[in-house]
């Protein structure tokens, strides 16, 4: 680790949010105060996965006193979407998963809206509902969304009108066929993975405020406040300067709250009531069934490699179930698609990553965009090829991972990583060549080891903007439009400013909450893109103050400004060694030397950042120059055993290392690692569960669990490595994502190892283990 | 529905609240009284982050109603610290980053504070079992369980 000349960078300060954090005064959407106007809202849902939509009886509910307005989608044909424009506000013709909005109602007590809700009358005509993205991709199935050739879509997504397929990606790369017939061994395997839920601890909440001015406000815990804004704005047609969303704080976003979810609803609902604010907070049984789900993927893999191991042909298909909506998710295929041989160098690969639209909750943005759901398939079968060529899955990973300057399967040169030293520090960490004893009587134990690679998934041109802006005491505000979601962002932004500007990194704040009417434009708080792109505005912005401030200087006292720096807020000059505080002089200015005029003025710094060299892919061939900003590779192993008693797994220890470009605040970087160790782990065993009708029977925290405090392994080693990239804050890259993308077939390896059972299908639930003991007659019973 | 006049002891101040029969501890502290660090995240009583102290011992503020706690003494994260002074316990959540997003972090607190005066020296298999109840998403636990040890090396709860 290295730290930069002020001291800044490279150093684990303290969060900017921790104090307000500690104490309770940290402020959450649903912690705002709108006093006596605010009213409350819910929403009807359909108790259908597929259905036409015959007629909606709200007389009742408008009858019910207390009730305010009653909304349908009606006279609201609009629809919202990202990348495909796909997604009524309110269901109005046909719903297309259960729990879809089809009206909402507004009311004086959250009481009235519950009671309310009951009374909406909606009629439907049952359709056949498909849940399986295989059979939903058939030329034969029936039709989700009969309108697709009709729907906007950017100019890098490819629907196929007519069916269920929302997005086809493509990779043809060298001759995969004729490469198979020259393999020495070759692995094949189908894998499956239901969708998960992101589970916030803070539910999505939104409150809208229409004035009869027509300006409408919204509060959203938002991950992307200028995103959800441009998409309400463009549906709902509104002005952008006439819709102001502001976002404070966010209690868990995993990418569940990236986009727009509820948000419009909360819009709509607002605008029948003008001039009350009103407030659309989901319960957690909402939170499980009516927000956007990770993506459920049926992956068909085959791989071949010659007799030494080198890999040298894949053929892949990844069926996505991207849901009833897949105005986001149509990404989410494609960022599968150009990463889809995961991180190893292959010659010649043909790849079809579809997005298929199924009756199920909307897949969406999650944690690792893609990436877990291809890397469980993939980390397997290199471990099941390996094997078949007599190769120790380290060493196999090792002389096939993808190194800097590789051509990689999109035809683009490999960024600077350095993905063997991550391997290396994993496998040590454990212990890899050290076959040890369970740590008890009837258990297993095993090692397993997984890599990854992931590049921040978005449209090739997403842009950053940040402002810093002196006090008189020069202190500092630094405004952003990147969310504080937990990761730390607020803190990097203030570090980086600090470094820059020479001042300490306490005077520093980050002025909150996000708001569109004065923070600078930020695309989203997705991809692990805010260190990097959020970061180099900053660092930007901070320059162009310094800057400022010392031509300000350079010109008062007639030097050079190459003479000049800034140290713990005091210019000086190393050559005539005068000395200006910072204090005052950033607003004020400085007099001249004869006392006679002033040179400055008021400080304020403006940066931006946004990659120019991203560029399109071979629509055939998925080739091109330059697929994405630059990719993120890491390497997570893991001990652990497995109780033949209940087939419970415990994981004695989990090594998890990745390479980070610049570790700019280590500790944050550590705190992204055992956090995303713990989800990764979790992640394995998660599953949302439907009956036959299509109808989520899981929705608590009771039904659906996740890790508590009391299922972490034993231990978490985390590290990184630093191989600094050129676009990015002193090389700086992100790894909020990345640290739960390979947990779950980590586990899997591992259990492998240590019962010689392979698991295609997530969840790793006990029964399920335990099942595949007995028919192996491991169990072991009292 | 009835109205009852009740009395709690809120952060050692009497605060006078009328509540309907069906208000939750959580909404009379939230609504009624502006505490907004109590948090809401299922109102079932399963993921811990309205955790709040009756008379010392945890309990989920959304599982109980206000008009049973006349006269009880409530203490929320808004009663930790005292004139800007945080207690060991804040403190060290605060060195060791056992806060991410923070919206578990107020009932972790507050069931670790509890744990703390039950059990000064805790070991870690006692503060998984004080702590089961609190769900977070972020940290992965290590840290919250790590402040909690370091806490206790701190002088605990004071």
């Amino acid at each position: 680790m290295t730290i930069t000349e002020s001291g800044l960078i490279g150093k684990s300060v303290q969060r900017t949010d921790v104090m307000d954090k500690v104490t309770g005064c940290a402020v959450f959407v649903d912690d705002i105060q709108f006093g006596p106007k605010l009213l409350h809202s819910r929403l009807v849902r359909s108790p259908y996965p597929h259905a036409l939509i015959k007629k909606i009886d709200t007389s009742k509910a408008e009858a019910l006193p207390g009730v305010r307005a009653v909304v349908t989608g009606k006279d609201l044909t609009a629809r919202l979407g990202l990348y495909l424009i796909d997604r009524p506000i309110f269901a109005y013709d046909r719903v297309r998963v259960y729990g879809e909005p089809v009206a909402g109602v507004v009311a004086t007590s959250e009481d009235i809206a519950v009671e309310a809700v009951k009374l909406v009358e909606v009629e439907y005509e049952v359709l056949p509902a498909i849940y399986d993205p295989v059979e939903s991709a058939q030329p034969d199935a029936p039709l989700i969304h009969p309108d697709l050739g009709s729907y906007s879509v950017v100019n890098f997504i490819f629907p196929e009108p007519g069916t269920n397929i929302s997005e086809h990606f493509k990779i043809r790369k060298g001759d995969a066929e004729s490469a198979f017939a020259e393999c020495a061994a070759v692995a094949e395997g189908r894998f499956r993975l239901p969708p998960i839920e992101h589970v916030p601890i803070e539910t999505h909440t939104s409150v809208a405020l229409c004035e009869k001015t027509g300006q409408v406000t919204l509060w959203a815990s938002s991950q992307s406040p200028f995103a959800m804004r441009d998409m309400i704005a463009q549906g709902l047609d509104i002005p952008h300067n006439k819709l102001r969303v502001i976002a404070p704080l966010v209690g868990g976003g995993f990418g569940g709250k990236a986009g727009v979810t509820m948000e419009a609803c909360a819009v709509v609902l607002a605008q029948a009531v003008e001039g009350h604010p009103v407030k659309l907070r989901l319960t957690r049984e909402e939170e499980f069934v009516g927000t956007s789900t990770r993506q459920s993927l049926i992956s068909d893999i085959k791989v071949g490699c010659d007799k030494d191991g080198n890999l040298q042909a894949m053929e892949l298909t990844y069926y996505f179930g991207g849901g009833a909506y897949n105005d986001y998710g149509v990404n989410i295929a494609r960022a599968a698609g150009y990463s889809c041989t995961g991180p190893y160098d292959v010659p010649n690969v043909k790849a079809d990553s579809l997005c298929v639209y199924t009756n199920t909750p909307v897949g969406s943005a999650m944690r690792g965009f893609g990436m877990p759901e291809i890397h469980w398939g993939l980390e397997q079968i290199m471990d099941h090829l390996a094997e078949e060529v007599g190769m120790d899955p380290v060493l196999f990973r090792r002389i096939n991972c993808v190194r800097t300057d590789d051509e990689i399967v999109s035809g683009m040169k490999m960024t600077p990583i350095d993905l063997e030293a991550c391997i290396d520090k994993a496998a040590k960490a454990i212990q890899w060549e050290k076959k040890e004893e369970p740590t008890g009587p009837n258990k297993k134990r095993g090692k397993g080891i997984a890599i990854m690679w992931k590049a921040p998934a978005m449209p090739p041109n997403p842009g950053s903007a940040a402002v810093v802006r002196f006090n008189e005491d020069a202190t500092l505000q630094v405004e952003v439009g990147g969310q504080e979601i937990g990761q730390g962002a607020f803190t990097v932004a203030a570090q980086i400013a600090a470094d820059v500007l020479g001042i300490p990194y306490e005077n520093v704040t980050v002025s909150t909450p996000l708001d569109t009417k004065y923070s600078p434009y930020e695309w989203q708080t997705v991809a692990s893109r805010l260190t990097w792109s959020m970061g180099n505005a900053v660092k930007a912005a901070a320059e162009d103050a310094r800057c400022q401030i010392l031509e300000t200087v350079a010109d008062a006292w007639d030097e050079d400004i190459e003479d000049l720096t800034i140290k713990d807020g005091v210019v000086i000059s190393f050559k005539s060694e005068r000395e200006q505080p910072l204090d005052k002089m950033v607003i004020y200015g400085m007099p001249n030397d004869d006392f006679e005029g002033w040179k400055g003025g008021p400080v304020v710094g403006r940066g931006h950042f946004m990659p120019t060299y991203v560029t399109n892919l071979d629509p055939e061939t998925g080739q091109g120059t330059r697929a994405v900003v630059h990719y993120t590779v890491g390497a997570q192993a893991v001990d652990l055993e497995v109780d033949l008693e209940t087939g419970q797994l415990e994981v004695l220890n989990i090594a998890s290392v990745y390479d980070v470009g610049r570790a700019i605040n280590p500790d944050l970087i550590m705190t992204q690692i055992e956090g995303g160790a713990v989800h990764g782990m979790s992640s394995a065993y998660e599953a949302m569960k439907f009956n036959e009708d299509g109808v989520v029977i899981n929705p608590s925290f009771v039904d659906y669990r996740i890790a508590t405090i009391a299922d972490i392994p034993r231990k978490i080693h985390g590290d990184y490595v630093e191989t600094p990239i050129d676009d990015g804050p002193w090389g700086a890259r992100g790894v909020g994502e990345h640290v739960m993308v390979q947990t779950a077939p980590a586990i899997a390896n591992a259990l492998y190892d240590a019962v010689g059972i392979r698991f295609s299908d997530l969840p790793l639930s006990a029964d399920k283990i335990y099942m595949a003991l007995e028919e192996k007659e491991l169990t072991q019973k009292d | 529905m009835e109205n009852h006049a009740i009395t709690l002891i809120v952060n050692g101040q009497e605060e006078a609240l009328l509540v309907p029969s069906n208000m939750t501890l959580l909404h009379a502290l939230r609504d009624g009284l502006g505490l907004t660090g109590t948090k809401n995240g299922c109102e079932a009583g399963e993921c811990g982050a309205c955790t709040v102290l009756v008379d010392g011992e945890p309990v989920n503020s959304c599982l109980v109603l206000a008009v049973e706690l006349d006269g009880r003494e409530i203490t929320t994260i808004e009663g930790l610290s005292s004139n800007g002074k945080l207690t060991p316990l804040q403190q060290a959540f605060a060195d060791l980053n056992a806060v991410q997003c923070g919206y578990c972090t107020p009932g972790m607190l507050m069931a670790g504070t509890a744990l703390l005066r039950r059990n000064p020296n805790p070991t870690v298999e006692d503060i998984q079992k004080a702590l089961v109840g609190n769900l977070c998403r972020c940290t992965g636990y290590q840290r919250i369980i790590d402040a909690i040890m370091e806490a206790s090396r701190n002088g605990g709860t004071r």
